[in-house]
């Protein structure tokens, strides 16, 4: 026997990707960028240096994967606080598509500033 | 002491009733209520037992949160008053007995047994399990069904369709037990069963058995979560 077919269970692996991503990744970023090069602790980074590294296009697909998943964990954890919340559980599939098309334009917008 | 009261015929519904209540050092909520019974008002009814916190029968909500009341002790309430209501989320039959009949189909639908495959051994067979493997289930099997986690679950009492944190834990008991053959994919991968869970937390936080089902909750979503993407691959 199996399950009826749901998009919840790649919905949530998506959710906690981005939960992982998240977690390892964006603290530092905002550690750096948000506050020991602000303070000049550490010495804020050449332009050319990131465009470098931005060249490779493999930093590229990682910070499209790490972009991505985000916007998934953000748009599911959106849609599921605000059904509970605010009471609209019974509007799920017009949230779903508005949180998970939000993700994925996101995802979009990255890819082209990225590509 | 204010105590719910749910007469049915007579309360249209649930209006609180005042008890003088004597403040005991070594008094759990219980024997307060058992005072009430005994000495001032013996039309209360309430589901007790063991008294010891092994039975699961007299969950309650005790001043807004749901605890067993012969874990409580008056004392930690100061002088009162305690406000002692049914669980929430179960309908109320009378006064603080809820209908747990919901609870008990969920249940028996996970088959919260040991589920064989194959030649039946004889009943004097042993079943050797490492100190590992009684580990790897172990905490599940302490809980003793009070449904303290039902009543805390608010994905529970805004959808009583959901499974529940009891009945995962209880089919993740038996799920990560070495012994068990079965495969309890096709009630615990539906929308009603993991999936409905958001993961709030509530349910580990007030179990008095120290179970925690959001784990076991969190952890099924990865088997049944792999399992969906990956057709050919097992638990």
């Amino acid at each position: 026997m199996r399950a009826r077919r749901s998009p919840e269970p790649y919905l949530w692996l998506l959710f906690s990707g981005g939960g992982v991503v998240a977690a390892l990744v964006l603290p530092v970023l905002v550690l750096l960028f948000g506050v020991l090069m602000p303070l000049g602790i550490v010495d804020w980074p050449a332009a050319d240096h990131l465009r470098g590294l931005l060249d490779h296009a493999l930093v590229r697909v990682a910070l499209v994967v790490v972009v991505v998943l985000c916007l998934f964990h953000a748009a599911h954890r959106i849609r599921h606080t605000s059904e509970e919340l605010l009471g609209i559980a019974r509007f799920d599939l017009p949230v779903a598509l508005l949180c998970y098309g939000a993700a994925i334009a996101g995802g979009v917008v990255a890819v082209r500033l990225l590509g | 002491m204010e105590v719910a009261r749910y007469r049915p015929g007579q309360d249209a519904e649930p209006v609180f009733q005042g008890y003088d209540v004597p403040l005991m050092a070594d008094w759990a909520v219980l024997d307060g209520l058992n005072h009430i019974k005994d000495q001032l008002d013996g039309s209360l009814s309430y589901r007790w037992s063991c008294r010891m916190g092994v039975c699961g029968s007299c969950g309650m909500t005790v001043n807004g949160e749901a605890r067993l009341t012969c874990g409580t002790f008056l004392s930690e309430y100061g002088d009162g008053p305690v406000r002692i209501e049914p669980l929430k989320g179960f309908p109320v039959i009378r006064d603080l007995v809820v209908d747990i009949d919901d609870f008990l189909a969920k249940l028996s639908s996970v088959r919260p047994w040991l589920i064989r495959e194959g030649e039946e051994l004889p009943l004097t067979a042993e079943h050797a399990q490492t100190p590992a493997q009684l580990e790897a289930y172990k905490q599940y099997s302490m809980c003793i069904n009070c449904l303290l986690c039902y009543s805390a679950c608010p994905v529970y009492v805004l959808d009583p369709d959901f499974l529940g944190p009891a009945a995962i834990a209880l089919a993740q008991r038996y799920n990560l037990d070495s012994r068990d053959m079965g495969d309890r994919f096709d009630v615990l991968g539906a929308d009603e069963a993991v999936w409905g869970c958001t993961f709030v937390g509530e349910c580990t936080r007030v179990c008095p058995k120290h179970v925690d089902p959001a784990e076991a909750i969190q952890r099924y979503k990865v088997t049944a979560a792999l399992r969906s993407v990956l057709p050919w691959s097992k638990r």
